[in-house]
């Protein structure tokens, strides 16, 4: 038995310990399935992690070391090389390493912070052989970052989501050549910053409405054929363009990894991929929490540490039987605001909701009604998918409502 | 004459707009101090972070960074220098592992054990 078993020892499974434990919790046990703590921070050298919360630039490396060295001094228990198999409904987690074999824990409260996985999905559409030298770009960042092996000299990236576009600056500076990186959008998925940093400054080209439709090679790749498409994404044949190269990386995307989450009937949202939670980050699952990219994909890790912070306090709240359940109110969004985080709200207190839009907007006002009544009103100079946004309701706003839509006014 | 930059000081990524008129450079777009600072050396003098991985004594990796920023031309050069040199083991986050390296100190940002 322990009071609190968190699944995941990467940045959001660490604040949310680190959380709880500050909260009066003190029987928290961790289960990693890597060798050390810090997740996928410890392949993610570049800078650029902390502004939000620390107000300095660190490294992804440096902003894990942080939080390992405060997990450590509070003396918090965690199995590292341990692998989490299954998690039920009652909050039983089965798991097994090396040294303890398979072995089961009940528990009072589950934090799953699990993370996420690369979309592999876009590799399958394209036609032509399937040679070495295709990567997903976390693939490829954990050959160069951790293991020192150059996956490639001639390099084209298929996606531009923030790892792509990290991806060809570090392989450039590694001595590779990136050609071009192909966004099939008319709009990159990674930050603005990170398109002038890793690729303008390298003179990258980024090719917008532009995919890879046919990989050439048999033992090893040998080129791929680009091709711009239409407004329906659709490949314009007289667009076709050769390009040689050894190495294909895909950015296409992260997905929640939610395969224990669903072992345990937590309900998962069809937009996010994740669970819908309430402003505790708690599931559909009494006592069961979720935080981090397992809840939705984050495009920063100071908003990961953050959202760590509530699931944590929360469960430590669930656990001292301090949790008070009130109302019940349902977001919804509009579309064009393609989700919100959380999707419902059960007590009246100041909320934060984040959420994501589904398209680039210029000068569009959110609103969030109550039915007739607009409860909240903001301008936003400009949105982008890329880019998590959020609002605060106030416990004032959140009274007597039964549902809260969230829209978009665009002009 | 007018430039437009993307500022990379931050997640935000303003959208920068530098006008040089009669010898004074303004900036617009910018929601902070630091991005017109960013703007204005970014048209004289653009510096960068460079951050990289440098092989330990036992053959393993351990990932550092410039504790300032270096002139972006001499990125490639830098890299030559942190491709060049072997780490003695143990490291923690913080050693200096290359000293001076233009008006930089090469760092570890990562603990490493022997």
């Amino acid at each position: 038995m322990k009071d609190l078993v968190i699944i995941g020892g990467g940045p959001a499974g660490m604040s949310a310990a680190i959380a709880a434990y500050e909260s009066g919790v003190r029987d928290i046990l961790i289960l990693e399935r890597d060798a050390g703590l810090g997740g996928i921070l410890q392949q993610c050298i570049h800078n650029g992690f902390g502004l939000h919360k620390f107000g300095e630039e660190l490294t992804g490396p440096e902003y894990a070391w942080k939080y390992e060295k405060r997990v450590k001094e509070l003396g918090i228990e965690h199995k590292l090389n341990t692998m989490v198999l299954d998690v039920t409904p009652d909050k039983v987690v089965t798991a097994t390493n090396s040294e303890d074999g398979i072995f089961q824990i009940k528990a009072k409260a589950i934090i799953l912070a699990m993370g996420c996985r690369e979309r592999s999905k876009g590799a399958l559409n394209i036609a032509g052989t399937r040679p070495a030298g295709i990567y997903s770009a976390g693939t490829a960042q954990k050959f160069v970052n951790t293991k020192g092996f150059l996956p490639g000299k001639n390099v084209v990236i298929l996606g531009s989501g923030d790892i792509g576009l990290i991806m060809a600056r570090r392989m450039t500076l590694e001595g590779a050549k990136v050609h071009a990186v192909c966004e099939l959008m008319p709009y990159s998925g990674g930050l603005a910053r990170n398109i002038e940093q890793c690729l303008n400054d390298f003179d990258i080209p980024l090719l917008l409405q532009h995919t890879v439709v046919e990989i050439h090679g048999k033992e090893r790749l040998e080129g791929v054929t680009i091709a711009k498409v239409d407004a329906n994404k659709k490949p314009i044949c007289e667009t076709m363009k050769y390009i040689p190269c050894d190495t294909l990386l895909l950015s296409v995307g992260l997905i929640p990894e939610n395969e224990l989450s669903k072992g345990a009937n937590v309900d998962i949202s069809s937009i996010t991929n994740g669970a819908i939670v309430d402003q505790n980050r708690q599931t559909s699952c009494d006592g069961i929490f979720a935080c981090g990219n397992v809840l939705h994909v984050h495009d920063l890790v100071d908003f990961v540490s953050g959202e760590a912070e509530i699931a944590g306090k929360a469960a430590a709240d669930y656990i001292n039987g301090r949790q008070k359940d009130k109302t019940n109110i349902v977001i919804n969004a509009d579309g064009k605001i393609r989700y919100t985080v959380p999707q419902k709200i059960t007590e009246q207190k100041d909320v934060k909701v984040y959420f994501r839009v589904n398209d680039i907007y210029k000068n569009a006002k959110i609103l969030v009604r109550d039915g007739d009544k607009v409860v909240l009103s903001k301008r936003k100079p400009r949105l982008a998918p890329g880019e998590m946004e959020y609002v605060t309701i106030t416990a004032e706003q959140l009274k007597n409502a039964k549902t809260l839509d969230f829209c978009l006014e665009v002009q | 004459m007018e430039k437009k930059l993307t500022c990379i000081v931050c997640p935000l990524g303003c959208e920068l707009v530098v006008t040089e008129k009669n010898g004074v450079v303004s900036v617009s777009g910018n929601t902070c101090p630091k991005g017109e600072a960013y703007a204005k050396n970014e048209l004289t003098n653009p510096m960068r972070t460079v951050t990289s991985t440098v092989l330990c004594e036992d053959g393993g990796l351990v990932s550092v960074k410039t504790d300032t920023t270096i002139p972006k031309e001499k990125m490639q050069e830098c890299m030559q220098i942190i491709n060049s040199i072997t780490a003695k083991l143990p490291i923690s986050v913080g050693d200096i592992i290359i000293k001076d390296v233009f008006g930089s100190n090469i760092v570890a940002t990562q603990n490493r054990s022997k």
